[in-house]
């Protein structure tokens, strides 16, 4: 594998992102699934880096997983993102920081659309003020919330606690890296390094110390793929691709996977407890799973933020191997503890966790 | 009177041969290259399809024509500058040299498609990438042919198509010669590795040329080359640094997904550096494929639309050698009937 060559395609697809003031729209789904992430996010970038970094309480769903089902139809989609567009102006910002993959896609593809049919932005225009007398003026820049943690990586790694090495053996930490299919897939020049090799999260995860293991399914679904998991009967399709991914990489022996999407650390974290249930089997080391995390989790454990601050705890696969390999210092009597050291519950032991 | 002077611009194969036509027809004649010899593309090129012929063959007749022609060469020699004054062409090479000439011929030829640009093959990343240039290399060595990793491959992929006809590159013409280059290649690769197993991946074999059609019928009869119509949309790298490709089989309707020890690209042809720079110095107009557009596609197809300038070889379009040297003879006419002042 020649890395030249990488960084030949990275060169090519490198973006601009705003230096400071953001407006951060949230996910619906990554709050339930990975209750930390956004709130790690928000404090790296105000406390770490001191950045402003906005929300607004009128931002709404942007309509992506009900467009991408089939269920919203394009105009409706396009005149709720005029108004967060609106909500972001009375804001008084102009930088879009979408926490959601799906929504950084959707409103990549409105953007563009507008751009090429100019008609039709003006016909949404009037669907806005039509409905709610709202008026709006476009982001000046959109990045998603990873591309941010990408840009200031360095900046992190000059205050990290940690690296993503084997604190026995000084080796890198193996390290799969899955963008979500909506970051660079449909625009590649609107993601960093592209939709073939995209580079957001390897160059975060090389940054810190790890070593990024290109494996054959790289590029496949991570197993979401909306209706393959929405429509109940599809779910097999679902599991299966996650399947592919995992049977491809477990030769190469990662030590965990990076994602960036609300859906992909859902899906590779919990289909590989349901293939353990299901076939008894395993893809990680030592029988176990393999620990999924985000890339704002991955971040503050780089940090040092304590990982169930994080919200660590309601991963499927535990990420104490992790942990312990890279020497992370953690109090196991207080995962299942809440903020208030109200006892939160013990999970059933799960064959991922041996 | 003088003899009528030209000067010829790109050493390829259209060049020299325009070159001797010329220079048989009495004009005087200068060629001017930008690299240290002459020959282009066909110096790194092994054997020629349909015949197996020897291309270096080819290249000595050519260089041996121009000797007994005494066609003046300028290697290392690159145009920098052109005037035309009244019916005169001021030409400076090297910013410095200046040399006259009644009319001048482009033959600034192609370049490979740089496969770097179909990022989702690979090529320049995974090892056992290589081009259809890279194999004839291979060939031309004479070495024993093993994989970039040293190991003799047992199943090679050819992908057709890698750069031409594909709007996601912005080619939409077609290469010509790509196709049959493929097969031949598959043919070699069979007669040189015992027991190997070559699949071509195509969207449609093109076989327009003299003999191409048997090549293609003699690959699957008697090299049980495996043909499969699909295109090959990703490619990636196994532990073993094998490459595992996926295309869809549009005959069978059906997704595929293998695992191959050589994959090899076949390359495209794009318009020229050389005629990018020359097209701007005489202002020469260009096709949408941004090949030299000639004065009338179907009756001028050497002339530009400058007076006194001509254009000849893969300049004007992908060519084949065969039909790069008749294209060449072609110009040299052109050029003849201009001077002759015969419409």
């Amino acid at each position: 594998m020649n890395i030249e060559g990488k960084k030949a395609i990275w060169n090519d697809y490198q973006k601009e992102i705003a230096d400071d003031r953001y407006f951060y729209v949230r996910s619906c789904v990554r709050q339930n699934f990975f209750p930390g992430a956004e709130t790690t996010f928000l404090r790296i970038m105000r406390e770490v880096l001191g950045k402003t970094v906005f929300e607004h309480a009128c931002h709404t769903t942007c309509t992506g997983i009900g467009y991408h089902s089939d269920i919203v139809p394009i105009e409706t989609t396009m005149t709720v993102v005029a108004r967060q567009f609106s909500v972001m102006n009375e804001s008084g910002f102009t930088n879009l920081v979408p926490s959601c993959v799906t929504s950084f896609g959707l409103y990549t593809e409105v953007l563009d659309t507008w751009h090429h049919f100019p008609q039709v932005k003006e016909n949404v225009r009037q669907h806005l003020f039509n409905a709610t007398g709202r008026t709006f003026e476009e982001p000046s820049n959109v990045a998603h919330a990873s591309d941010l943690i990408y840009k200031f990586r360095k900046e992190i790694l000059a205050k990290a606690k940690y690296r993503l090495v084997d604190k026995e053996t000084g080796e890198p930490l193996r390290i799969v890296e899955h963008i979500g299919c909506h970051y660079s897939k449909m625009f590649p020049d609107k993601g960093v390094g592209g939709a073939e090799f995209p580079r957001v999260l390897s160059g975060i995860a090389e940054e810190w110390g790890g070593e990024v293991i290109d494996y054959p399914e790289r590029r496949h679904c991570c197993g979401f793929g909306f209706r393959q998991f929405l429509v109940q009967a599809n779910r097999g399709y679902s599991l299966s691709a996650s399947k592919k991914k995992f049977e491809s990489m477990k030769p190469f022996e990662p030590d965990l996977i990076i994602t960036n999407c609300p859906g992909c650390p859902m899906f590779l974290d919990r289909w590989q407890y349901t293939l353990s249930e299901l076939e008894g089997k395993t893809y990680g080391k030592d029988g176990k799973g393999i620990p999924v995390f985000t890339f704002e989790e991955l971040a503050g454990l780089v940090l040092g933020f304590d990982p169930w601050d994080m919200g660590l705890q309601m991963h499927q696969i535990d990420a104490e191997p992790v942990l312990n390999k890279i020497g992370i210092a953690y109090d196991p009597e207080m995962k299942y503890k809440g903020l208030n050291g109200k006892n939160l519950g013990k999970p059933e032991k799960a064959i991922v966790n041996g | 009177m003088a003899a009528k002077s030209v000067i010829v611009i790109g050493g390829g194969i259209a060049g020299m041969e325009v070159s001797n036509q010329l220079s048989s027809l009495g004009y005087e004649v200068r060629l001017i290259e930008k690299n240290d010899q002459v020959g282009g593309k066909l110096l790194n090129w092994d054997r020629l399809f349909p015949t197996f012929r020897n291309a270096g063959e080819v290249l000595q007749r050519l260089q041996q024509k121009m000797d007994q022609r005494e066609v003046i060469v300028d290697t290392n020699a690159e145009v920098t500058d052109v005037v035309k004054e009244k019916e005169t062409f001021f030409v400076t090479v090297n910013h410095s040299v200046k040399y006259h000439a009644d009319a001048l011929v482009v033959a600034t030829g192609f370049e490979l498609f740089n496969a770097q640009r179909k990022e989702e093959y690979g090529y320049g990343i995974y090892d056992n990438v290589i081009t259809s240039a890279d194999l004839e290399k291979l060939f031309k060595s004479g070495g024993k042919l093993t994989n970039p990793m040293g190991k003799v491959p047992q199943r090679i992929a050819i992908v057709h198509c890698v750069g031409s006809r594909d709007s996601k590159v912005g080619n939409h013409y077609c290469s010509k010669v790509c196709c049959v280059t493929g097969v031949k290649q598959a043919i070699e690769l069979q007669e040189q590795i015992p027991g190997v197993v070559v699949y071509c991946f195509y969207m449609d074999l093109r076989m327009y040329g003299e003999g191409f059609e048997e090549l293609y019928r003699r690959a699957q009869e008697q090299h049980n080359i495996q043909f499969i119509r699909g295109r090959v949309s990703e490619v990636s790298e196994t532990l073993d640094h094998s490459i595992q490709l996926k295309a869809e089989d549009t005959l069978a309707g059906r997704p595929l997904k293998m695992c191959v020890d050589l994959l090899v690209l076949m390359v495209g042809m794009e318009p020229g550096k050389g005629s990018v720079s020359v097209k701007n110095m005489l202002k020469l107009g260009t096709m949408d494929s941004g090949f030299l557009e000639p004065a009338d596609v179907h009756l001028s197809r050497n002339v530009s639309s400058s007076k006194g300038i001509f254009m000849a070889g893969t300049a004007i379009s992908p060519m084949s050698v065969n039909d790069t040297l008749e294209n060449a003879r072609s110009a040299a006419f052109e050029v003849h009937h201009y001077f002759q002042d015969i419409d």
